[in-house]
């Protein structure tokens, strides 16, 4: 696929010295739906604001289709945004806010109408064109901002955390149908945002961020299924990031925690103490003693908690290590007839290795530092 | 005591003062004057009746529809130079100044002569426009004039500058509002809708703006159409305001009826401007949701 942005080496630092962005190279392909996802401070919206003309890099370059448009000014640029507060103008009618980006450009009365009206239909607001934005929903108001910035036919549109002022329902049913719009105009989609499920629903790929820099970029099953650092294994998803000794035993790798050990990939060839990572719903309950089969290895704890949520429950078991297992069993009956064990009880798990990863405890302590000072 | 009781109770223990307050120094006067501009004038005094020969008076006699047009004209020069001065600082303040104490401060300095007495600061015009002022002062030192020039003070025009100073603040400080709450991101979406910096102050910050400007022509047009301080001493020959008339016949011409007449007319006026005002706000605010 062909690029159609490129980012080179972009930084930026704000007054008083604050690295937002730090030397950040990114190619974003055309047509594609592309999410910088981080927690907030990150530097994912400083981004976004420096491809829309909003904010200028003080180093590097950001190139669209071949050409520099570094210095541009917004509104010379084929790029629109949708503002995370919408930005209706509160003067306009919705349809004089859908028109404006064509009125400014000079398209005649009766084309600037009929666009108007097409994106009217797009959005599902037939004959609500004549509302001013107070007189809508924060959803009607989302559409109408969505279509304000697709009616010029931008190379890029940038959405900026654009479902955060939405309700929960509303949300869901918003990201559904902006990934349909998105299929459906062809359009380059930047969006950003700090929710790790509304990125991983929504986009093509993910570019997961931390403190300006770029932790890693792939699609979402890449990213959650192979994370290259601890940063991007525990941003997305539940995980289990529980201190280990690494060694050998007989011809297998093993992790040892408390009463734990789990065989690992024969190639992870390491010793130590290691961060040892496993996604909660990647363990299995087992009935007692019996051997899991398929490589998995099996070890043995004590339920100290449950949490009930409805379609799944959470399971903190004890293994005498540092923190409990955290174990996730999805409900396909209901809580009573699932046959869950009880608190106190003691339950054996498989786990297979292919799941399991090791990750730097130094990192994943620096790591947990940061959040806990966030 | 029962709730409706007790809330009667809390009301009146806290709007008894403020209503006598209110209904003795300014209903009861503005009853009284409206009385008195319906009495017959009996020099030296005048008697209680009920005629319009006040109001025939100010219509027939061409003098007073002369100052009316006058004061409204003063007014709305007054307004528009105060616009012209005080939105270009306002705007500014609230877009163009990055620091917050240098913003607190700048606008600290703009609205800071309020704290100063009316009389001192016209007063300070004389010495500025005056013949031996600092303005003719300057003006010779650089060599543009060679004597100092009396074009300066006692006209229309220094009265129209010494108001439009002194009632700056009353424009600044509602401008000033009114484009501080502009999001600054509506401005970023109009840039990025294609439209440029002047393009975007037309279509979006001054119309988002104009219920400040609004307010600040009201202050200032209602407070100039008012003044009878400046025309006394910047003003000179033929700078009679309405205010100043309604003055003369309270004093030297004894003619109480005739002022309170014409007082009326005046609170008539200001009360128009205040009302219309209101009216386009409302509307304005139905557009600004």
């Amino acid at each position: 696929m062909t690029s159609i942005l490129e980012l080179h080496h972009l930084s930026k630092i704000f007054r008083g010295g604050v690295v937002a962005v730090d030397d950040l190279s990114l190619d974003i392909r055309e047509g594609e739906f592309l999410t910088m996802l981080g927690p907030s401070g990150c530097g994912k919206t400083t981004t976004l604001r420096m491809i829309g003309g909003f904010e200028y890099p003080d180093a590097g370059s950001v190139m669209l289709d071949g050409r520099d448009i570094t210095n541009d000014p917004p509104y010379s640029r084929p790029v629109n945004m949708m503002f995370q507060d919408f930005a209706l103008f509160p003067h306009m009618t919705a349809e004089e806010n859908i028109g404006y980006g064509l009125k400014i450009a000079g398209v005649g009365k009766t084309p600037t109408a009929e666009r108007v009206r097409a994106m009217l239909d797009m959005i599902e607001l037939p004959g609500m064109g004549a509302r001013f934005p107070s007189e809508l929903s924060v959803g009607q108001q989302q559409r109408v901002a969505l279509a304000r910035a697709l009616v010029n036919n931008p190379r890029i549109l940038l959405l900026d955390e654009p479902m955060s002022a939405l309700d929960a329902k509303l949300k869901e049913s918003m990201q559904v149908e902006l990934r349909h719009i998105h299929d459906r105009v062809g359009i380059t989609f930047v969006m950003v945002t700090h929710d790790q499920t509304e990125a991983m629903i929504m986009s093509d790929r993910i570019m997961v961020m931390h403190a300006g820099r770029i932790e890693q970029i792939g699609t979402p099953t890449d990213l959650y299924d192979h994370p290259r650092t601890a940063y991007v294994a525990e941003f997305l998803g539940a995980s289990n990031m529980i201190p280990a000794t690494i060694r050998r035993d007989g011809g297998d790798v093993v992790a040892c925690a408390g009463s734990m050990t789990v065989r690992l990939d024969r190639n992870t060839g390491d010793s130590g103490t290691r961060s040892l990572f496993m996604r909660p719903e990647k363990i299995r309950l087992v009935p007692r003693e019996s051997e899991a089969g398929d490589g998995s290895s099996t070890f043995s704890g004590t339920v100290k908690e449950l949490f009930f949520s409805g379609n799944m429950v959470r399971i903190d078991l004890d293994v005498g290590a540092e923190r409990p297992v955290i174990v996730h069993r999805q409900l396909d009956t209901e809580l009573a007839a699932a046959g869950l064990p009880g608190v106190g009880d003691i339950v054996t798990c498989a786990v297979n290795p292919e799941a399991l990863k090791l990750f730097d405890t130094a990192e994943v302590a620096a790591m947990k530092a940061e959040e806990a000072a966030a | 005591m029962k709730p409706r009781t007790r809330r009667l109770l809390n009301f009146w223990s806290l709007f008894t003062g403020p209503a006598l307050w209110w209904g003795t120094v300014l209903l009861v006067p503005y009853l009284m004057m409206l009385a008195i501009s319906f009495y017959t004038r009996q020099f030296p005094f005048h008697v209680p009746d009920f005629q319009f020969g006040n109001y025939v008076t100010l219509i027939a006699d061409s003098q007073y529809f002369t100052v009316l047009l006058r004061s409204l004209w003063i007014a709305l020069a007054v307004s528009v130079t105060t616009f012209c001065l005080s939105y270009p600082l306002a705007y500014f303040l609230a877009f163009k100044v990055r620091s917050n104490r240098l913003r607190l401060f700048l606008y600290t300095a703009a609205i800071v002569p309020l704290w100063v007495s009316y009389l001192l600061r016209a007063y300070t015009w004389k010495t500025i426009l005056g013949s031996e002022g600092i303005l003719n002062s300057f003006l010779m030192w650089i060599g543009i004039i060679s004597e100092p020039s009396t074009i300066f003070l006692y006209n229309q025009g220094a009265m129209v500058v010494t108001m439009a100073y002194i009632f700056t603040p009353f424009m600044v400080m509602p401008i000033y509002a009114s484009l501080e709450k502009i999001p600054r991101s509506l401005i970023e979406a109009s840039k990025d809708l294609g439209a440029p910096r002047f393009t975007t102050f037309r279509k979006i910050t001054l119309p988002l703006s104009m219920p400040g400007v609004l307010a600040g022509f009201t202050f200032t047009f209602g407070l100039s159409i008012g003044d009878f301080i400046s025309p006394i001493l910047v003003g000179g020959p033929y700078s009679n305001m309405i205010a100043n008339v309604v003055a003369t016949q309270f004093g030297m011409a004894m003619n109480w009826p005739l002022g309170s007449a014409l007082g009326v007319v005046l609170l008539v006026i200001v009360l128009g401007i205040i009302t219309a005002s209101d009216k386009l706000e409302r509307i304005g605010r139905i557009n600004l949701g």
